[in-house]
This record gives structure tokens, sequence and C-alpha cells, in this order.
């Protein structure tokens, strides 16, 4: 790993204004606070019965042993399109559409569960809002014991092992089948529904069948190797048919007739075998930086987008995740990529020369059709994007589409990533290959499809 | 959805002799059903309420996250509801003496639902035949108008926390005889308070005055010869009253019942029909209101009572164990956090011990010492006199504003978590923040349901608009939910909204040395919804 400190001072040299060498130190120093730092939720810690008010009890549960039952969600697929067009009929009826597709829950109790899909709502009223304390508070409780007024009976770490739980995808074990398959109907709704558009016919492109030979058609008397199972099924069923076998229970196959056209050969033929069709690199900036919403606005995209790629390939879709911060690295599933957390700085060209050098080592290029998506708060300490802009323009030679998406941070504008690409005239001069989606922290889940729309239209 | 079994009904009959020999009352009828998955799954977005009204939301997984239980007053499972005859819910393989439990738990409940006040408003009818009518209705005027009946649902429950459930109730708690002329409430309630602005020994005077000439002269005649002197003294008083009487009286508190009464939008011909879902929204939340709020009582009553008649119950010996193990689960205080059967059901016993020892009132409260204190015992025995009558009397604020004190706190070790930042260590700590009765039982109250106040102020809006106003109890609003509750108010009103609210403005910390503590400065901000966009102006 390359040393933060030593490559800041290297910044320095080449001047760097102090403000902005303030921001990157405490971009060093961890995740960042803005407002209340993430409270850890509720299932987790010491004590998971903290955040439990008086009336999440209920007799069903502490007298019954009846826990809430999850809605059945397969039921609610099905019941989804006409959610949908409901929901349609709201925004033509003026009025702000209410179900959000893109959430991820887990059903079922106890602690590992499912990844999948559902349509939810929510009811909203004018109710206070109980997170609001000063940062470094976490609220209290009740509590029984012994111990003295001030005495410690507990911890729990902020962040444990560099995870980060939140509220979108990735809570409990992140099954990557699961994922799949859910994925898929969400790409198929978020097509059809959110009228996302179709991809576009890529004129001729190359097959994405490739034929392998092997032994696997019969033919009938004649043929490389017989076939010794189907050969004594058909010498059966001839016999059967002669009135050769008259007692199941007492065979005798000397006494078989054998016609030549019972022997079953195999022969050598052409197979065709199916390729994955697109592969996506997902990049993410995991950076000090990246705490919280902006975390979750990106991976919440990329589920989206993902989502909507498997759809519009049939589900042949290959995914491959980048998470960097000065350095890149490749995870092996979503999970990881949602979850993972580090405190260092940032460099965004470690990333792109990541994806570089895997497309290269691995050929990838004369494969798939190739998309590479960028979730970044749109800090970068290489600013004036002097090794990202060359790599970029490398992954531009291959790629069917690049889409960088920047969550700023409230009170950010205009931040580095944005600045050069936007200096770098790639965006005007490609647009067919390189879109760029510029949203604050807070956007809601309509904002975040309208992004994938820009990215992918 | 089925009736238990007529042995298991037998054993529910026994409980119900068993508790009524205990002092518990309640009717005759009750009906028990099997539950499966299946039906829970129906019934719980409709609160267990069979008949309530269909709505979209309720097919849709709910997203449940801050504020689960201001959004939704009500528990999702309950086990026993509050309808005539009262209805409870059980799984089909619980063993008898599972169910002689539960039993006395359902019958703890149903007593405590016709017996509290809080209840009042729901002892005269069958909720469930109230809402099988009302699905009705709903249902018809889905055939006729399609989809904006559910948009009307929607709006109305977007305000359903702000109906006046404490204002329904008090006038069923009006006594009788305190009938006055209306000449006379005007005179004492208005005049002499708000235009006269008498001082309040002066103003006593007049009460007694009032008190005196009735005494003398009868009802009648007395206040003919009041007024009589009231004229002399204030002869614009007549023309005020009848002024008054003119201008028709505001209810401000019920923002429902408000739009059904005073929206123009609502009363053109072709709308009329959107005031009876208002309606049907408003009286089922009503009803759910005293439930939300008796919570802890309501639980602790409950389990109070199936332990201490489980364990007299001469049919299920041998269980005792087993029972134990149940009891314990559902009632035993927590290390860290709060159970309402665990806290509810110690302070019944705690009354009912005072009750017994005559530790309860004047005599007791003013003794200073901790020795005289524990040991004090007058032996008068009204433990369950005095937990009868608090069963009958409050609400979990009372409940726990009046009887959680330091003798209660100490007697079974509560303390006060706290949870904070260790910056330096990036770890959450828990730990004891205060054993003080008073902390404890202000973070008991601040963990009670409490829908924010707000309030119409009709004369405050310019050109037709409804102004509404948050009053600060130091919570702000959800931001999120602003826009889109005050879209359906702004519908509902037909014409602009304004809500003026609270928000927090939080210094981020400067220097990450942590220095100076970041704060919380209050501000007032201005809500204006017209034309289905928001603006937001700070005061």
């Amino acid at each position: 790993m390359k040393d933060p400190e030593k490559y800041l001072q290297e910044l320095k040299q080449k001047g760097l204004d102090p403000q902005r060498e303030e921001r990157f130190r405490a971009e060093l120093a961890g995740p960042q606070r803005r407002g209340n730092p993430v409270d850890p939720g509720n299932a987790r810690g010491p004590f998971p019965g903290f955040s439990r008010g008086p009336y999440a009890w209920h007799d069903l549960a502490v007298l019954q042993d009846q826990e809430r039952v999850q809605n059945p969600y397969i039921a609610q697929m099905k019941a989804l399109d006409e959610l949908l067009e409901r929901d349609r009929q709201r925004e033509k009826d003026g009025f702000p559409r209410k179900i959000k597709v893109g959430r991820l829950i887990k059903p079922g109790k106890g602690g590992k569960g499912k990844i999948v899909v559902v349509p939810s709502t929510e009811e909203e009223k004018f109710i206070h809002d109980p997170t609001i304390r000063p940062p470094g508070e976490g609220g209290s409780t009740g509590g029984s014991g012994k111990e003295a007024e001030g005495e410690v009976i507990g911890e729990q770490k902020v962040r444990e092992t560099g995870d980060e739980s939140g509220a979108g995808p990735g809570q409990g074990e992140g099954e990557s089948h699961e994922l799949d398959a859910s994925a898929y109907e969400l790409g198929r709704v978020l097509t059809e529904q959110f009228q996302l558009p179709n991809l576009r016919e890529k004129g001729k492109k190359r097959s994405f069948t490739r034929y392998v030979y092997d032994l696997t058609d019969r033919n009938r008397g004649s043929g490389q190797i017989l076939d010794k199972k189907a050969t004594l099924r058909k010498i059966i069923e001839t016999n059967i048919a002669l009135g050769n076998l008259p007692d199941h229970s007492d065979i005798d196959p000397t006494r078989f007739l054998i016609s030549p056209r019972d022997k079953v050969y195999r022969v050598f033929s052409k197979e065709k075998d199916y390729e994955p069709q697109a592969l996506v690199f997902f990049l993410r900036d995991y950076s000090g930086s990246m705490a919280g919403k902006v975390t979750e606005l990106v991976a919440t995209q990329h589920v989206m987008i993902y989502s909507w790629l498997l759809y519009q390939y049939a589900g042949q879709v290959e995914s491959r995740f980048i998470l960097h911060d000065t350095e890149a690295k490749e995870v092996p599933d979503f999970h990881t990529y949602y979850n993972s957390r580090v405190a260092g700085g940032t460099e965004v060209a470690s990333a792109y020369k990541l994806v570089n050098d895997i497309v290269a080592k691995e050929n990838l290029a004369q494969d798939y059709n190739i998309y590479v998506f960028h979730g970044t708060d749109g800090d970068d300490w290489d600013t004036g994007g002097d090794k990202s802009i060359p790599e970029l323009m490398r992954i531009l030679t291959y790629v069917s589409r690049m889409g960088v998406t920047i969550a700023e941070h409230s009170g950010t504008q205009w931040t580095e990533v944005a600045r050069y690409l936007e200096n770098s005239g790639l965006l005007r001069d490609k647009p067919d290959l390189l879109r760029m989606d510029v949203m604050t922290e807070d956007a809601e889940e309509a904002r975040v499809i309208d992004g994938i729309r820009k990215l992918i239209s | 959805m089925e009736l238990i079994n007529q042995h298991t009904k037998e054993i529910m009959e026994g409980c119900k002799v068993r508790a009524r020999a205990a002092g518990l009352t309640f009717t005759d009828e009750s009906l028990e059903y099997i539950v499966t998955n299946r039906d829970l799954i129906e019934l719980s977005p409709k609160v267990m309420i069979p008949t309530l009204y269909d709505y979209w939301v309720h097919d849709v997984e709910v997203l449940r996250g801050k504020g689960e239980y201001e959004l939704y007053p009500h528990n999702p499972y309950e086990t026993v509801i509050n309808t005539r005859p009262a209805i409870s819910f059980y799984n089909d393989n619980n063993p008898d003496w599972l169910n002689v439990m539960i039993f006395y738990h359902v019958l703890g409940h149903i007593d405590f639902f016709q017996n509290n006040h809080c209840f009042r408003h729901t002892w005269e009818y069958d909720f469930t035949g109230q809402a099988l009518s009302d699905k009705r209705v709903i249902a018809k005027l889905r055939a006729e108008k399609g989809r904006w009946v559910d948009y009307i649902i929607e709006f109305a429950r977007s305000i359903d926390n702000l109906v006046g459930y404490h204002s329904e109730l008090s006038p069923l708690f009006a006594p009788g005889s305190a009938a006055c002329s209306s000449r006379l409430n005007y005179y004492l309630d208005v005049f002499l308070q708000t235009v006269k602005k008498l001082p309040i020994g002066e103003y006593l005077k007049e009460v007694a005055r009032y008190n005196e000439n009735v005494a003398a002269f009868g009802p009648e005649e007395g206040e003919r010869r009041f007024f009589a002197d009231v004229v002399a003294k204030y002869p614009e008083m007549e023309a005020h009253f009848v002024k008054s009487a003119g201008t028709k009286r505001i209810e401000r508190q019920d923002l429902l019942r408000f739009l059904v009464e005073n929206s123009e939008f609502l009363a053109r011909d072709e709308n009329v029909w959107m005031r009876s879902v208002l309606e049907v929204v408003r009286k089922t939340s009503i009803f759910f209101q005293p439930q939300i709020r008796t919570k802890i009582m309501n639980e602790g009553w409950a389990s109070y009572w199936h332990e201490k008649l489980f364990l007299v119950d001469d049919r299920i010996r041998g269980h005792e164990v087993d029972f134990a193990r149940v009891h314990a689960g559902v009632t035993a205080m927590p290390r860290v956090g709060m159970n309402p059967y665990a806290l509810g059901m110690r302070l019944m016993q705690f009354l009912k011990e005072a009750g017994d020892a005559g530790r309860v009132g004047f005599d007791y409260q003013r003794l200073t010492d901790a020795e005289t204190r524990k040991k004090y015992n007058t032996g008068v025995g009204l433990g369950d006199e005095l937990i009868f009558q608090v069963r009958s009397d409050l609400s979990d604020y009372l409940f726990i504003k009046n009887f959680v004190d330091q003798d209660f706190t100490n007697h079974h070790d509560l303390f006060v978590t706290g949870k904070r930042l260790d910056p330096q260590r990036m770890v959450w700590q828990y730990y004891v923040k205060s054993r003080d009765a008073a902390q404890y039982r202000d973070m008991v109250l601040a963990s009670l349901y409490h829908p924010p106040h707000i309030e119409i102020a009709p004369e405050r809006g310019t050109g037709g608009a409804l102004y509404l106003v948050h009053h600060f109890e130091g919570k702000q609003l959800v931001q999120e939910y602003i826009a889109n509750t005050m879209v359906g108010i702004e519908f509902l009103w037909g014409g602009e909204v304004q809500l003026e609210t609270s928000e927090a403005v939080i210094e981020a910390p400067r220097g990450r040395e942590g220095g100076e503590e970041p704060e919380i400065t209050w501000q007032r901000v201005l809500y204006t919804m017209k034309d289905k966009t928001l603006n937001r102006k700070a005061l």
C-alpha cells in the first residue's frame, strides 16, 4: 500500500493550497463526521435492546412467540406491475410517486437472511424526529444492575472491522445468487415501469456465441463411440415390440434379437456455448470522505444499474467490483463492495488504471461489451486529473459506456472530478461513451433512477 | 381464522370466573380465534381488526424506519382488541397451561379496556361493527370514484396523528350538573378573562357572588339578579355577548375535523363524499389513540394479574416451572432497554405494597428519614383499592410521572443507560448515566408516544391560506415527510398551506481536536406549500 503521508508530502511540494491540504488531512484521519456520527444500527452491539422503545414489545411475540410475519414478497412481485401502474397514474394525477423498489430487505427472523427486492412505501406524517441530538450523544434508555453512576457497562466499535451497516443492501450475508434472481426482476421493473431506455442495437457487433466440439450428438447405425446404455434401451424396446420378452422377472439377454438400427453411437458435433455478453466494472471511492449517505446513494445506484444491465442482456452479465482510495483493489462480491471502508486519501486514477490492467491482462475487450460505472463524492487528490485523464482515455477506447456518478456532499459544489472531467472536453467530444451525473447527497430514489437514465441513455 | 375448540373455551370460561372473583370486571362474552401466519399477514396491517377498510398500502411492505411508533400509534400485533365482544388471537399449538396464562393476561387487558377512562369513548359500541360499515362505505365510494378514494385515504391518514383525542374525551367526563347558561359561560370564561383580564382575586369574587345569588334566590332568579349587577358594572357586556354568539367557535386542535367543517374545497358538491372518508380515518385513529397512551399500564396490569391468578389456579398444578420460564421472559427487567411489561408490572406491585402499608398520602410523603420510610406500615391494606383506582384513572404519562420515585428505582436497581461516543477510540460507550429517579422518570416519559402539537391559526393565514403552527417541544419534525404531508393537506384544503415549525441547526465541529462541542440551535422556519411546490423560509 502506498503511504498516503508520503503522497501528501509529494503533493505539497508540487504546490497545494493550505485549505485543500487541511481537507486531505481530515480525510486521512478517518471517516468524516458530517452532522451526527453514524449510529450503529439497532441489532448490533452488546445491548440490542438499547434502541427498542416500549412500543416494540407486544403480546404475540412475548407470550406466544409469534414474531412479525413478513409479507410474502413473491406474491408482491406479481402485484408489482399493478402497483407501478398505480404509481404512474399518480404522477399523471399530479402527485409524487410513492412506490420504491430499490430497497433490499432481509426477510425471516434470525441473523442470516436472503436479500430480496420488494416494493415498499412510506406513509408520511408530521412526526417528531428522534434522531436529532448533539453529535456524540447516542440517546438513553432504561437499565438495571448494580453499577455505580458513570460506570461503563459495555462498548461497541463505531465501525466494526471496516464494515458499515446501512439501510440499503448488504445487511447480513450477501448471497450473490439471491441478489441476482431478484435483481433481474428489478431490472425489468426499471426498464418497463420507470421507462429506462433499452440498449441501442450496437450495429454489427461480433457474435456472442462461440462453438466448441464435443461428442454429444447421437446417431443410429454408425458413428464413433457406441453408447451402450442407449443401445441396450433400444434393444429392449425392439424386443418388447416383437413379443420376445414375455416375463419381466425373468429376462434372458441371450435370446434378444438385435437390429443394426438399435446400435446408438455418439458422434462429434458442434456445440453453441453462450458467453456472458456484458461485463460491468463497478468502481467506488471508499476513502474517508465517503461516509454515510454518499456511499448508500452510490451503492443504490450501482445495484440498479447492475439490475438494468442484467435484464438488458437477459441475465448474461458479469460484474467486477473495484474499490479505491489512493490505491485500488478488486473485491469479490457486492457485499464487500458495499460494506468496505477505509480512512484514506482519494486517487481516482488508481481505479481507472486497475480497470485498464484487468482488461488488458484478461483480454476482455475482445469478448465483452464493457461498462464502467464509477461512484465518488468528487474528491480527488490528483487535482487537475493529470493522472486520471490519460487512464480514462484508455478506458474510452474499449468501453460501451462509462458513467461517472458524483454524489456531492451538501455544501460542496463543483468538485475536482467534475471539474477535470468537464475541462478535459471528453464529456463533450464523446457523449456516447462518457457520461457524468452530479447529484447531492440527499437525493431521493427518483433522482437516482433519473441519474441512471442520464448515464445510460 | 377459526374459533378455539370447546375444550379450550371451557378453560377460558374457568379463567373468567377466577378473574372475576379477584375483582376484575369485564363483559360476559368474548371471542377467541386461532390465527395462522396467513391470517396474521392480512390482519397485522389492519391492526388486527378483521373488518378494517381496505387500502393498497396494506398490501405493500411499509418501510418502518425511524419513528415507527409515532407513525403508527398502535401495535400491529395486539393479542386482544378492544371490541364488543372483545376478540383475542391465539396460536393453534399452545399447551393448556400456557393458554391459562395467556387467558389471564387477555382478561387483564379486557378489564383494562373496559374500565380505564382513556377508553371511555369506545365503551358504547363495537368497533368491528363500525369498521365493517365504514369498509362498505369506502368500497362503495371506490366503485364510483376509483383511485381518488385512495388518494383521499392517503391524505387523511397523513394527518391522522393530529386528531383531537383529548378534546373528544373531555366532554364525556363533563359533570352533568354543571350546565350553565351560555351567557354565564361567556361572562366567566371569556369576558372576564380575555376581554377584561380581571385579576384572579377579582374573578373569584365574581364567582362567589354568583354562587351567593343562586343560593339566596334559586337558580333562575339568582342569575337574573347577578346579571342585573353585571350590566350595571359593565354596560358593554351584553353587546359583547351578542356579538360572540354570532361568530362560530372554531375547533382548533383537530386538523381533520377542521378540514371537514371548514374546507371550501370539500364543501363543493362533487367533493362532499371526501368528507365521509376523512371521518372514517379520523374515527379509526381516535379509536386507537388510548391504546398507545396506556401501553405500559395496560401490559403491566395484564402481567400483574396473569402472574397472580396463574399461581393460585388449581387446574394447572405441575406447570409452575414452565410458567416461570415464560413469565420471566416476558417480565424480566432488561439489563439495558425498556420493557413495558416489566416496568408496568413492577410499578403495579410496588403500588399494591405501598397501598397495603399505607405508604401513600401526605403522612408518608412528608417523612424525610429513610429508615422510618422503609419501616413505615400502617397496615391499612388498601393496596387493591389503590391499584384498581390507578387502572381506572390514569394514562402512561401520569402513571410514570406520579409513581416512579427513588424508592421504586432503588428497589429494582434501575438506572438511565446513556450512550456516548468516545472519539479517541471510536467506540460507543454504554454507561450508567444516572440513578436519579427524576432522570429515570424523564427518560421514560420522553420515550412515550407524543405526536407533534400542531394547531390551526386561521387568523394568520393570508389570502385563504391555511396556517399551521407546530408548537416547539424540543424536537423537530422529520423533514423528509414534510413535503408529501403538505401536498395532501393542500389538496384537502384546496389552497395554499403554511406550516410554522422549528428546525435544528447543528454547527459542524471546527477543528478535529474536538475543542469546542458542537451545539444545536433552533430556528423557526415557515414552509409554504402552494401548487404542490414547497418553499422554506427562515423566520
